[in-house]
């Protein structure tokens, strides 16, 4: 015990030594939840939309008039011709052409069929999904209205209109900082935790400090528990942090409670620290423990499912997520506080991450040696 | 002098080799340490000086051959061996971002010592090696010669029964090195057994006993005055050179 109480005091004097470091850990939280949650903004404005209309016919304009009506589109102009309009689209003046066939509105009213084309430049894939699925809900509620105009001189009204909209649970404007504020809370308690762990044990190897250690009586858990402590602190530091910004800025309070969301970090910091403490035996220098560490922040984040849902992702690409503990905090903490979840919701969540912290700490006992 | 079997022997080694892969950094190597002798370890860059010393403290596992130290063995008891030793390694490895004080406060602790231990040694410390003014300046600042005189300093905080010495003074000046033997005469005097491996052939002639290791193999061992004597020759220097220029290892 007498000999932890050594290591910690020593640790803290030489976090807090290091005012850069200091400010850095408590300035990134900040910066990042200020800037990431408005440049991370999935929904899409303004999209620019070429017109070639081939059938001037009063259909034709009200369709175009339904698209240039919302926020999501911004007509770049009207053209002659499909040429003209790709020519827009090669210049990046447009992103979305709609062409109107001829006949258009005859075809409606004899054939009740009848065809239009969309094209989306697919360079950026997340745009031209998006603004084909917004053109398509538009063309959907086109055809209601034209429906219930056709149908209203004969005096019919029984006839259901289907609207069709999604409705967002748990996040019910569908504000997309209420997805990301609590991912990237989780992402930066990752980073620092894992990180700065790393780094720090390895530079203890670089400088030689721990052989010094390694021939010291200390024990090897209290080594371990003086690694692991002053990091847990500081993570939950962070934590704390990201809490009182992402109030204060974006209102966001979790609806389930507080200490819900710090026990699962408490054990969230184990198994990361742990897994932290075990990379850091892998490495030698900093520089390859920045690298081994920089690897796996990517995967971390990446197959985290704090951009891109998972469910979107391919059956492999879930399979993995599952192995990555920072996808059951983030779905965790998203519980927490969109949802109002407690323990017991979460028992499943809580089950994993103490199986993950029990993994990986094992892992660094074992692999961390006094003697090479 | 007295003669061997009066005097206890606190490192014993017998055949103690280590290979990385199929190069033998250290060869069969055998020797006695007595208690409350400086005994010198001699060896040109790469003899495996550095090697050996550490299978002996615990921190890297021999190949094969046995070693006692302190009384202990060194495959099975090796965290009862750290308690009774000190180590001085070839790197400088204090914490240069903590000041002095707060080095000695630290290495204090880890070791067990107690508040008042801690409190009167470190007293004394500071006075021996003049630092009182200068206990809350970081490490990183202080002169190289300070930094090896506080190591060592360190290193037999916690009177250890042997302290291991690797180039203590290289890269020091004379006079700081004419002072650091003064502080390994007096823990010796203390009755702390001092390990200590060098370079500097003036400093060969300060010790009790010497070995020199040439390509990891011992080719001699004796006292300063006997090597002399067999070799016929009367300068340390020149018998390391004979020896040494046989090696095959150049770095
Ligand atoms: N971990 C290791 N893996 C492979 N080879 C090693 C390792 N450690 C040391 N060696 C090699 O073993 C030999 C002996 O090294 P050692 O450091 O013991 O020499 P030394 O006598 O202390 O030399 P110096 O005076 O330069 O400190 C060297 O050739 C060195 O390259
Ligand atoms: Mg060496």
């Amino acid at each position: 015990m007498r000999q932890l109480k050594f290591l910690l005091i020593k640790e803290f004097q030489q976090i807090l030594r290091n005012k850069l470091l200091v400010r850095l850990i408590i300035a990134v939280p900040i910066v990042q939840l200020v800037i990431l949650p408005f440049a991370a903004n999935y929904e899409i404005q303004n999209i620019k939309l070429s017109v070639v209309d081939n059938d001037h016919s009063e259909y034709s304009r009200k369709l175009i008039n339904k698209f240039t009506s919302t926020n999501y589109f911004l007509l770049n102009g009207y053209f002659y011709s499909y040429k003209e309009a790709i020519h827009q689209l090669e210049k990046d003046n447009a992103e979305l052409i709609i062409e109107i066939p001829k006949n258009f509105e005859k075809d409606l009213i004899r054939e009740n069929e009848t065809k239009i084309f969309i094209t989306a430049n697919a360079i950026n894939g997340q745009t031209a999904g998006l603004s084909v699925s917004y053109s398509n809900s538009i063309i959907r509620d086109f055809n209601n209205d034209i429906r219930i105009e056709w149908l209203q001189p004969a005096r019919i009204n029984s006839l259901p209109t289907i609207e069709v909209t999604s409705s967002n649970w748990f996040n019910p404007k569908m504000n997309y900082k209420y997805f990301i504020v609590p991912g990237l809370m989780v992402l930066l308690v990752t980073l620092v935790g894992f990180l700065l762990t790393t780094i720090n044990i390895v530079k203890e190897k670089e400088d030689g400090t721990i052989e010094q250690l390694n021939v010291s009586p200390l024990k090897k858990y209290q080594f371990i528990l003086g690694k692991l402590i002053p990091f847990w602190i500081i993570g939950l530091v962070v934590l704390t942090i990201a809490q009182i910004v992402s109030f204060v800025l974006y209102g966001i309070y979790p609806v389930g409670s507080y200490l819900t969301i710090y026990l699962f970090a408490a054990i969230y910091l184990v198994a990361l620290l742990g897994f932290g403490l075990f990379v850091s035996t892998l490495a030698e220098t900093q520089q390859q423990a920045m690298f081994i560490a920089y690897f796996f922040m990517m995967i971390f984040i990446l197959l985290g499912g704090l951009f891109a849902p998972i469910e979107n992702m391919p059956n492999w690409a879930q399979f993995l997520t599952r192995l990555n503990p920072v996808s059951y905090f983030i779905e965790a903490i998203r519980m927490i506080i969109l949802k109002g979840s407690g323990i017991k919701e979460l028992a499943t969540h809580f089950g994993i991450i103490i199986l993950f912290a029990i993994i990986f700490n094992t892992l660094a006992v074992y692999s961390y040696h006094k003697t090479n | 002098m007295t003669t061997p079997a009066e005097k206890d022997i606190v490192i014993k080694v017998e055949n103690l080799t280590k290979r990385f892969g199929d190069f033998t950094a250290v060869n069969q190597i055998s020797f006695e340490v007595n208690k409350g002798e400086i005994f010198g370890f001699l060896g040109a860059n790469g003899a495996g000086k550095t090697t050996a010393m550490k299978m002996l403290i615990g921190i890297l596992n021999p190949t094969s051959g046995k070693a006692n130290v302190a009384g202990f063995d060194i495959y099975n008891q090796p965290e009862q061996i750290k308690r009774n030793i000190g180590y001085m390694s070839q790197k400088f490895s204090l914490y240069e971002d903590l000041t002095i004080a707060e080095n000695i406060n630290f290495f204090g602790g880890i070791y067990g010592l107690n508040d008042d231990e801690i409190k009167f040694k470190s007293e004394e410390l500071l006075t021996k090696l003049n630092f009182h003014a200068i206990k809350n300046n970081l490490v990183s600042s202080l002169p190289l010669g300070w930094k090896q005189k506080l190591a060592f300093s360190l290193a037999i905080f916690h009177s250890p029964k042997i302290v291991f010495l690797d180039e203590p003074t290289s890269g020091v000046d004379p006079i700081t090195r004419r002072q650091f033997w003064d502080l390994i005469y007096e823990a010796s005097h203390n009755g702390i057994t001092v390990f200590v491996t060098t370079h500097y052939m003036d400093e060969a002639e300060y010790c009790n006993r010497i070995s020199i290791m040439v390509d990891g193999e011992i080719k001699a061992l004796d006292s300063p005055k006997e090597l002399k004597n067999n070799f016929q020759i009367d300068s340390i220097d020149d018998i390391f050179y004979l020896l040494a220029r046989k090696a095959k290892r150049i770095e």
